[in-house]
């Protein structure tokens, strides 16, 4: 009964319900979108470093994100780091912002990603056109068939400028953006280095596959030993280095965090302020039950049911509007992700909302004195 | 008079002793209640009357454990609720009292079986042997084909005995009524009336019915009166009125239910109501001469 009754109290005033679950709904949507854009923004970060096949990164010291590898490095630390006992092969790796030509006029940034795929350390991903030997012929670079448009080519076969050198479209990816909207442009070591005109023995990056079963903390003690003032770096606190500085050092992340903050609060307030107005108008009925003898728990169960169906409710329309967003921004500049963690997060984020937005009612019922039963 | 002694032979299911109950304080402070005994005993239907401000429903409320005394004990079937917690007492209320209200207090999004079954819900009844019994309490009380009917779609005298069987349906042994027939019409108020009457003979209720509606008197095994906080008087009343209204009550009862009456017909045209009406009629006249 007490799940009849606390339908029956909601779906009772439609108007009240409209605005409880528009408010939860406003409140999933905003939510969603702010965390998509985290965990989308995230990924786009993190994908090259995701990708990568090594152990450790041997990065100059203080190097903030994949894209930002400070100091060049050069192969002083590569010889040192192969020489390690348990390494097994040590990649390196050129990351660097240039300057990207249009075919009819104009310029954009690019972020250079020079690396040897047959070196075991980074190679293009999500190829949908085009192949790592395709890239590796002559001025050959693999870029995102989302940035098309951006860098003024048309697909495979386009020709633009880097810096120095020509350079031709002969692979494409799909879905690799990237979050400082400077797109990745994938090709050999080599080549990188030409085409900024930086001497063909230094690199961003180094790295570093350990041998099967060697003590990767040991290996790493030692490899920091003999490249210092070098950094060596997990690939976790490589990714979380490279997330700090876009995310928070930026202040982005802060802003997404921000707003699905504000999106929880404005939920709350809303939901706390219709569940409150719809116990006040039912408080007879709660005293009634009061009287009757029901104990304080039943009627906090009334409530929470309340709660808990507006949550669902307003859970199952807010994600539906955010799937159609997720939806339509795929392949835009939007990364929004939705995935099955934050659906079941957003989920749990509801539920909570709407007990939290039950105190002031369950607050409000606490306080009835069941004589008013007599006084109606 | 206010030292009110429970008749001989039944064990008293509420006592209540010198209860005292002061609303308000300093210079604004009023005593409701100046130091009343009750005892109620089952099979009995009790009328408390007595004009508006007299202190009637602030006792009723106390002897319903919804409302402390100043002073005095109270004790429901055998257990004194002084120093009780209010969890204490609801659970006291809810094992051993039903309350029905002069505004019914039906719940409007419920219908008639729903509003009984919530209260035994809260009862701790559920799942089927719930819906039987409320079915049965809003049969007994004639309501057998309203059973999905919205207190909006009831009337005044059919809410109320929704109410009843509400009160009724998880068989406390004390029920509590607050002005039943005030904002119902004659034959509507006869007929909760005789419903109440009978549910305390053949159910061996004590039913505690605060009123000051005249009509009310023939159905009563006790009156008592209160003025101003106090007992004044405690009669036991020979049943003319009972009687005299019987039929008109009896029709009420039988009226809104066409199922059951179709059932009555099937079983040979037997109402229950009718024989017990003239059977309690019957019996009050020779208890009470």
């Amino acid at each position: 009964m007490i799940l009849t009754l606390a339908f029956r109290n909601l779906f009772h005033d439609r108007i009240r319900l409209a605005v409880t679950l528009i408010g939860i709904l406003f409140s999933i949507v905003l939510v969603a979108v702010q965390l998509g854009l985290y965990l989308g923004s995230s990924r786009e970060i993190t994908a090259n470093i995701e990708n990568a096949k090594g152990d450790l990164w041997i990065t100059a010291f203080g190097a903030k994100s994949f894209e930002d590898g400070g100091m060049l490095l050069t192969q002083k630390e590569r010889q040192a780091a192969l020489s390690t006992p348990g390494v097994k092969s040590v990649a390196p790796v050129f990351s660097m912002f240039a300057e990207w030509r249009k075919p009819n006029g104009g310029s954009s940034r690019v972020v250079l990603v020079g690396a040897d795929a047959e070196d075991n350390g980074i190679a293009p991903f999500n190829l949908v056109e085009g192949t790592w030997d395709d890239i590796k012929a002559p001025e050959g670079i693999a870029v995102d068939k989302s940035y098309l448009s951006d860098l003024g080519i048309s697909g495979v076969g386009s020709t633009a400028q880097i810096a120095n050198g020509r350079v031709r479209v002969r692979a494409l990816t799909n879905d690799v953006r990237s979050f400082t909207q400077s797109p990745y442009v994938y090709l050999p070591i080599n080549r990188a280095r030409a085409l900024l005109d930086v001497p063909s023995n230094v690199s961003t990056f180094h790295l570093v596959t350990l041998e099967p079963g060697a003590d990767a903390e040991s290996v790493r003690a030692e490899i920091a030993k003999r490249v210092a003032p070098a950094e060596v770096l997990t690939k976790q606190e490589f990714l979380n280095r490279s997330l700090k500085q876009w995310l928070f050092n930026t202040g982005a992340g802060a802003a997404l965090i921000g707003g699905a903050l504000l999106g929880t609060l404005v939920g709350t307030v809303i939901v706390a302020q219709t569940l409150y107005s719809s116990t006040k108008d039912h408080i007879n009925e709660f005293a009634t039950l009061r009287a009757l003898g029901s104990s304080s728990s039943y009627i906090y169960k009334v409530i929470l049911a309340q709660a808990g169906m507006s949550a669902l409710l307003g859970y199952a329309l807010g994600m539906a509007i955010a799937l159609l967003i997720v939806y339509s921004a795929q392949g835009s500049a939007l990364p929004i992700m939705m995935t099955p963690e934050l659906a079941a997060g957003l989920l749990a984020l509801t539920l909570f909302m709407c007990a939290i937005s039950a105190v002031s009612a369950i607050f409000k019922v606490t306080n009835i004195d069941p004589a008013t039963v007599f006084t109606r | 008079m206010n030292q009110m002694s429970p008749p001989t032979g039944r064990k008293p299911v509420l006592q209540a002793r010198r209860i005292v109950k002061e609303l308000g304080h300093g210079p604004g402070m009023v005593v409701a209640v100046k130091g009343v005994d009750i005892t109620l005993v089952p099979g009995e239907l009790t009328l408390l009357m007595g004009p508006s401000g007299s202190g009637k429903t602030t006792l009723l409320s106390i002897l319903g454990c919804i409302l402390a005394p100043t002073s005095g004990t109270l004790s429901i079937a055998g257990t004194p609720t002084e120093g009780l917690s209010a969890e204490a007492l609801a659970t006291l209320r809810r094992q051993h009292i039903g309350y029905i209200f002069q505004s019914y207090n039906l719940f409007p999004t419920l219908n008639a079986l729903e509003n009984v079954r919530i209260a035994l819900d809260v009862a701790g009844m559920a799942g089927p042997k719930a819906i039987e019994r409320a079915e049965q309490a809003l049969r007994d009380v004639g309501l057998g084909a309203k059973l999905k009917s919205y207190p909006a779609n009831l009337s005044g005298g059919e809410k109320q005995r929704v109410a009843v069987a509400r009160a009724i349906a998880s068989a406390p042994s004390i029920v509590l009524a607050d002005e039943p027939t005030a904002a119902l019409d004659s034959v509507n108020g006869h007929g909760v009336m005789k419903l109440l009457s009978d549910i305390a003979r053949t159910q061996n209720r004590s039913i505690l019915v605060v009123t000051h509606d005249p009509r009310t008197l023939g159905y009563a095994d006790r009156v008592i009166k209160i003025e101003d906080g106090l007992i004044v008087s405690e009669e036991r009343p020979v049943h003319k009125a009972a009687k005299a209204d019987a039929s008109k009550a009896e029709s009420v009862l039988s009226a809104p239910s066409t199922n059951e009456q179709a059932n009555k017909s099937k079983s040979g045209g037997k109402g229950r109501g009718k024989s017990r009406s003239e059977r309690r009629a019957r019996t009050n006249g020779q208890r009470i001469q």
